[in-house]
């Protein structure tokens, strides 16, 4: 742990003389030096534009950024790398099969289901298709423990339902979804319906496998899995992406270009218009590095640990209630939480007099906060660098919320 | 920073003027975005002039910042005339609350005057 966390230069950093208490990884993780240093080496040594110079650091930087795209592919199970598209984050993974897929795709008397705790990126494209199209919107319901029940795929799934889009974590209730035993029920009940998985909250956390998932369409970014931000992938079946139209235009997504007509590159690049985000997909693939270095069974492992520690600790706080599954190995690491009679933005405000970063609000999931018809909540969030201390530190801020407020 | 001074506590809890006038001459209310609490300010014009603030009420749920916010503000336009709430801005507030604010908690803390203002605008539109 000790080894781990000094790889992690901002947790020397310390405001106002105390240390930083970060738990607000699911909104962004904090990065690795072997990150920062790669995306340096580009600028400093190669940083050269990619596909196009037949110059030396061209060459290199376009060995560096197709090898990152090699080895996410590895990282995530895909059979070819071709199948990994760079996109700016999962929010425009599935804005591009919004645009690429559905629209053409889709129309009235279609169904596409999506389930409660979506992220708003994953949930608003298909609300949009049912305003705009006439394409009728179900949404799965999740269960009182915060978890969805297969058997209602029954009834969601019908021969009418073209795409189920998922998340197979979620960034509130912490909740996994059982990926592939989802996708085998729904090829079963609909062979035709397709199934997009949002990993965002997956891809850092825990060894996710696109063929074993049996998933059409996975999206994930890399600023949540120490990575930079501003890059993320979406990956899908080879036929599937071949037959889709091209998404954005520009600059090396095209095989030749004439007066009257065009023919566009083949796949990933017909979806990579412009000059993509070399340093970006770099510092995604060592970040894919340093978590296969890690290995990520001991990733998730870490994380059992101390969503089990928090979990206690904060059930010992007098009226504080938290959102999902009680068990930990039902979640990931992400505890979302209210506390009877204090604010969320109060306890945010307080908790960071003492550096203790945590999110509040409705975290991209309002919908959900309606289901469960609550306000916004507090959220606190691990990752490999969470120390039982730092869980410590957010008790006993808690406590100091309460003694203030109180 | 001390955000959470003795006078803003003191106005958390409880707050003044809390609650709903019997005849208001006009309400509003505002979403806050980023936390879905609503605050809702309720005014009643003195009768002859129809210019000044005679009575001033407001509810809803909210953080401390937001609460006490609302709170002090009420104290502070009851008698004050309409045109000189409308010229109330985020300095003022900022003052009142006599502490510093980050940009996510300022919002908290406005929210208040401009529910007030839409009200005492919404009851210039009548009049006029």
């Amino acid at each position: 742990m000790d080894a781990i966390r000094k790889d992690f230069p901002i947790l020397n950093r310390r405001i106002d003389g105390k240390p930083l208490i970060y738990l607000d990884s699911t909104a962004t993780s904090l990065k690795p030096q072997a990150v920062l240093d790669a995306m340096d080496e580009y600028y400093t040594l190669y940083g050269a534009n990619v596909f196009r110079g037949i110059y030396k650091i061209s060459e290199k930087a376009t060995l560096a950024y197709e090898g990152a795209r090699e080895r996410i592919a590895k990282f995530i199970g895909a059979k070819e790398k071709e199948e990994v598209i760079f996109t700016r984050g999962t929010d425009e993974s599935i804005s591009l099969l919004y645009y690429s897929w559905a629209l053409p795709h889709m129309g009235k008397g279609d169904v596409v289901v999506t389930t409660i705790m979506e992220h708003h990126a994953n949930f608003l494209p298909w609300q949009q298709l049912a305003k705009t199209k006439g394409v009728t919107l179900k949404i799965w319901n999740t269960d009182a423990n915060g978890e969805l029940n297969l058997n209602d795929l029954d009834t969601l799934i019908t021969r009418e339902t073209k795409l189920l889009a998922l998340t197979a974590v979620s960034n509130v209730l912490g909740t996994i979804n059982p990926i592939q035993k989802i996708t085998r029920t729904v090829k079963k009940l609909n062979p035709a319906c397709l199934v997009l998985v949002d990993a965002a909250q997956a891809a850092p956390h825990m060894a996710i496998n696109v063929q074993e998932w049996g998933a059409d369409f996975v999206a994930f970014s890399s600023h949540k899995m120490l990575g930079p931000t501003g890059i993320g992938v979406l990956w899908g079946r080879r036929e599937l992406l071949e037959d889709m139209p091209v998404f954005n235009f520009g600059g090396d997504m095209i095989k030749e270009v004439h007066r009257d007509h065009t023919v566009f590159a083949g796949i990933p690049y017909k979806f990579e218009a412009g000059t993509p985000h070399i340093s970006g997909a770099i510092g995604l693939g060592a970040a894919v590095d340093y978590l296969t270095a890690l290995g990520m069974d001991a990733v998730r492992k870490h994380e059992v640990e101390i969503t089990s520690y928090a979990l206690k600790k904060l059930s010992d706080i007098s009226g504080l209630r938290i959102m999902g599954p009680t068990e930990a190995s039902h979640r990931g690491g992400v505890i979302a939480f209210t506390m009877q009679g204090f604010h969320p933005h109060d306890i945010g405000q307080i908790l960071d007099e003492d550096n203790i970063c945590i999110r509040v609000g409705f975290h991209c999931a309002q919908p959900l906060h309606e289901y469960l018809s609550i306000g916004a909540t507090a959220r606190a969030s691990f990752y490999i660098y969470t120390t039982k201390a730092d869980i410590d530190a957010l008790a006993n801020g808690l406590h100091k919320v309460k003694k203030i407020l109180g | 920073m001390d955000l959470y001074r003795e006078i803003i506590l003191d106005h958390y809890k409880p707050p003044r003027n809390f609650g709903e006038l019997e005849k208001p001459d006009a309400k509003a209310s505002e979403y806050n975005t980023t936390c879905g609490d609503r605050i809702s300010i309720e005014v009643r014009v003195n009768a002859s002039t129809r210019q000044r603030i005679d009575d001033i009420c407001f509810s809803g749920v909210g953080c401390a910042i937001s609460m006490a916010s609302a709170s002090m503000l009420t104290e502070k336009v009851t008698g004050m005339r309409l045109k000189d709430v409308l010229a109330l801005g985020t300095n003022d507030i900022v003052n009142m609350l006599g502490t510093e604010l980050t940009p996510s908690r300022t919002k908290c803390a406005l929210l208040p005057l401009e529910v007030l203002q839409k009200a005492v605008l919404s009851l210039q539109t009548h009049n006029g």
